[in-house]
């Protein structure tokens, strides 16, 4: 499902869109690297992406918000405010200190790891989970088994922007899992 | 200045050091790591720092917001949303993508760089610089010098907890910028 499809949501999401940015050639040639800090430095459309989450997931009794290691770190803590939610790191190996679970994914070429930590997550959280972007839904497949591990349910994932050619949603599908979007990537590197 | 001065903070401050806790050992030995993921997982004191923060700067005219990777990232976004500033992540060399500019700095060992994009800060703003904790003052340095030179005025660097004999107060104020912190670090080891 992605945002938009209520009247005033669609004024909302049009703003978002015109304040990312496409860098293309990022972080290596053929990549056309989706920018969410320019977002941020419009505070009437981040304060609009955080609305837009925050409406949708508020009556969706969720105890957990679990952020993406780095830039998922930017929009899932205020959610969790807004919305009552603990929040949850998932972190690049060796960041977070004292005991973690740890879960491998595989990537184009070798293979990253994603640790929470241990107590984190109690049976019976009701997870959301949340990252600027979702390509290929890898890593958010390794969030997912994490909190799985630790015995929440997953509710959704949801990310800014979906890049939908790398058919990450397929991927969340297949887990059995929903995806929330309010933007599709866009192709145009934009000044 | 440290928070706990006014009435209502009291409580507030209490229950957000409350929530802390210090892991020995990371990461390596003779380290007591002080870890605010604990406070994260607690609604009310993770909303307490928030309004902490957002209290003292809602009146001042920021209009920046500046958070260190990836610990000023879990705090400056709600700060720079609740008083309508920009926020601008500061990061570790080669995240950023676009034009940046970077700022060498001092460790212990060796350097390390911190990175803003070009043009995130305009001549003329006022700044305030978030991070989890200070220590040495380091790197807040170097993010002060970043904002400073793209026009900058850095009004205030605001963190969760001080190290106080780490020197991070004095460092800063060397630079002749103040430092606000919620809390001071203690050094027992308590159990999650």
């Amino acid at each position: 499902m992605s945002a938009g499809e209520n009247g005033d949501s669609a004024g909302r999401i049009n703003g978002i869109k015109s304040a990312l940015r496409v860098i293309p050639n990022f972080p290596k040639p053929g990549i056309m690297f989706q920018d969410i800090t320019t977002l941020l430095l419009d505070p009437k459309a981040f304060k609009d992406t955080i609305d837009l989450f925050v409406e949708r997931y508020k009556h969706e009794t969720i105890s957990v918000i679990a952020g993406i290691e780095a830039r998922g770190f930017i929009f899932g803590p205020p959610i969790a405010l807004a919305i009552g939610a603990k929040f949850v790191p998932l972190r690049k190996p060796k960041k977070l200190p004292g005991e973690v679970i740890s879960e491998k994914y595989i990537l184009e070429y070798g293979s990253d790891c994603l640790e929470m930590h241990v107590g984190a997550v109690e049976s019976g959280d009701r997870a959301l989970i949340v990252d600027d972007l979702i390509a290929t839904g890898g890593t958010l497949c390794a969030a997912m088994n994490l909190l799985e591990r630790a015995g929440a349910e997953v509710v959704e994932c949801a990310c800014v922007i979906e890049v939908p050619e790398l058919k990450g949603r397929e991927r969340l599908r297949s887990h059995g899992k929903p995806l929330y979007v309010l933007v599709e990537s866009q192709f145009v590197p934009s000044s | 200045m440290s928070a706990g001065e006014k009435d209502g903070s009291v409580d507030r401050i209490n229950g957000i050091k409350s929530t802390l806790r210090v892991v020995p050992d990371f990461p390596k030995p003779g380290i007591l790591f002080l870890d605010i993921t604990t406070l994260l997982l607690d609604p009310k004191a993770f909303k307490d720092t928030i309004d902490l923060f957002v209290e003292r700067y809602k009146q001042r005219d920021i209009s920046v917001v500046a958070g260190i990777e990836a610990r000023g990232f879990m705090f400056g976004p709600a700060i720079a949303l609740a008083i309508g500033a920009k926020f601008v992540p500061l990061r570790k060399p080669k995240k950023l993508p676009g034009e940046v500019i970077s700022e060498k700095y001092v460790l212990e060992y060796g350097t390390d760089c911190l990175e803003m994009h070009l043009g995130a800060v305009e001549p003329g703003e006022r700044a305030l610089v978030v991070d989890d904790l200070v220590a040495t003052g380091g790197t807040l340095c170097a993010a002060m010098n970043l904002l400073e030179r793209a026009g900058a005025v850095v009004v205030e660097c605001a963190c969760v907890i001080e190290v106080p004999e780490l020197k991070g107060r004095e460092r800063l104020r060397l630079h002749g910028k103040p430092l606000y912190v919620l809390i001071e670090s203690r050094f027992e080891p308590t159990s999650c």
